[in-house]
């Protein structure tokens, strides 16, 4: 008959208070930094009552503005699908002369910082740039163009597609084309039925957050905007500007809608997690 | 006549996978292609089945020759050593693919596709596994379900690659003579890749050894064991006989 001294305790546990109290930091931490500005916006936006977030958000401009941030997204997304897939589909299954370069490359848009994307597109297409001249001659403008919104967007986003495709599909390897080749498949049915199908969930998550960053993307933008009213201003570049003319509740009221299209993103990222976590933890080792 | 393998070499870079292979596999016979890891044997299946393509030689079947045809059009059935079954697809839509994606003209109706694949199972003692998932099977069932789909496509050749290499040994045994019978029964011309002597020599009607991207000897089971060719051979087979 031992009298047990001590209540054992798992070793890798730690005791009541230590526990405590790292729960709560790390709670405090996500309401101060993620939540409270999140809220903020909602509690600006609404500040001065219902009515008048309505015709903030139902302004000329403003509409103007939310319909050109949805339209570069619904180019530049199904653009950066195509491509990121094409991309990803070369360098995880084919050995070729400056793969390496080519994957610095697809990275290049998250290390250069937007402002400067910007800059380069206004450099070569602008009209003093390398290319002005040039497409001044046949008649096409770039720069302060709704085609600039949507050449500097693709640009910023154009890694989200394919980086989350390469490691899901270098892992997968190519052992079931093969079987599909051997079983008599052409290489359009291989990719349509084997390919495609084996990487769609995490292609999935790579485009809501492609559309995430579409619409939300700043810097870029700015520069090759030119900041004209109902022409060439997308939501996050019209929230500057009603920000700068110290029209408060306004400019939190777009605000908030491009808060409101970055929930939905979230909650069906959340969404697809929840149903297919497996598949998408398996594509998601980096 | 059959499958004719002529001075076929494969290489990697600078390194030569096979050198100068040549091997002719009859009509309806069971050969193995036995070596260590390394040795070349898989190269040359994957050659013969149109997944590499030789920088020499040349390759026929029945007189026709092979050596450029593409793999989709080889009618290869071909076993991957870790079977390569399409994940996103159920055991019956796996064995159903060869003739899913044949062209408009030669597509079969969806009922005789149907009928094709629950014949196939019943054969692989498969039954009532149709709907699962490669993810919710034995190795030794999907091991089944490969072969089924590589069945399915009417082969003019098997080729298996390691057939039993991921099975545990009691699975590996009973698959082995259930393979042998189902080799009688259809009279496929096969070749099946093993590094393991024991199984090439209870199971295949001739067996070609190969080290270095070489063959060093072909024949009969008792003829390696009896006449050994080389030093190599003799050390590989360990000539007591005990595989037989």
């Amino acid at each position: 008959m031992t009298k047990p001294t001590r209540k054992f305790r798992y070793p890798t546990k730690d005791s009541a208070p230590v526990r405590i109290a790292l729960t709560l930091a790390g709670v405090a931490y996500i309401a101060l930094f993620l939540l409270t500005p999140l809220i903020a916006v909602f509690a600006e936006a609404l500040r001065n009552g219902a009515a008048a977030f309505l015709a903030a958000v139902t302004e000329k401009d403003a509409l103007a503005a939310m319909w050109l941030t949805l339209t570069v997204a619904a180019i530049a997304v199904p653009l950066n699908t195509i491509f990121g897939l094409a991309a990803a589909w070369s360098v995880a299954k084919f050995d070729f002369w400056g793969k390496s370069v080519l994957i610095t490359l697809i990275d290049l848009p998250f290390s250069v910082s937007p402002v400067i994307s910007g800059l380069v597109y206004v450099l070569l297409f602008g009209a003093q740039g390398y290319l002005g001249p040039l497409l001044d001659e046949l008649g096409i403008k770039v720069i302060f163009t709704v085609t600039g919104l949507v050449l500097a967007t693709v640009f910023v986003t154009f890694p989200f597609v394919a980086r989350e495709l390469i490691p899901l599909m270098q892992e997968q390897g190519v052992a079931e084309e093969e079987a599909a080749l051997s079983l008599g498949a052409s290489g359009w049915q291989m990719f349509w039925r084997v390919t495609l199908p084996n990487v769609r969930w995490g292609l999935l998550y790579g485009i809501l957050l492609c559309n995430a960053r579409a619409m939300g993307e700043f810097g870029a933008v700015s520069v090759v905007s030119g900041h004209i009213r109902g022409l060439t201003n997308t939501m996050p570049l019209h929230v500057e500007i009603l920000y700068n003319e110290y029209n408060f509740a306004a400019a939190f009221a777009v605000a908030s809608i491009l808060a409101l299209l970055a929930l939905v993103t979230l909650v069906l990222k959340s969404a697809l997690e929840w149903r297919y976590g497996d598949e998408i933890a398996a594509a998601h080792r980096h | 006549m059959a499958l004719k393998i002529e001075r076929i070499t494969k290489r990697f870079g600078t390194v030569s996978a096979v050198r100068e292979v040549s091997l002719t596999v009859e009509k309806g016979e069971f050969m193995a292609l036995l070596g260590p890891s390394g040795s070349g044997k898989t190269t040359l299946l994957r050659v013969v089945g149109g997944l590499e393509l030789p920088e020499e030689g040349t390759l026929s079947f029945d007189g026709h020759d092979l050596t450029h045809v593409p793999a989709r059009e080889r009618r290869a059935g071909f076993v991957f050593q870790h079977y390569a079954l399409f994940k996103h697809m159920t055991v019956a839509q796996n064995i159903a693919f060869g003739l899913d994606v044949r062209p408009m003209g030669k597509r079969l109706a969806r009922r005789e596709v149907n009928q094709r694949v629950e014949a196939l199972l019943n054969r692989m003692q498969l039954e009532g596994l149709g709907k699962r998932y490669p993810s919710q099977l034995s190795g030794g069932q999907r091991q089944r379900v490969a072969l089924a789909r590589a069945l399915a496509i009417e082969p003019l050749m098997l080729l298996l690659d390691e057939p039993f290499g991921a099975l545990d040994a009691k699975v590996r045994k009973d698959l082995r003579q259930w393979l042998r019978a189902l080799h009688d029964e259809t009279k496929l011309t096969t070749i099946m890749v093993t590094h393991d002597q024991e199984e090439a020599l209870a199971l295949a009607d001739r067996v070609a050894v190969m080290n270095e991207g070489r063959i060093e000897q072909v024949g009969r089971p008792r003829e390696l064991i009896e006449k050994p060719a080389s030093a190599f051979v003799r050390e590989f087979l360990g000539t007591d006989g005990e595989g037989i």
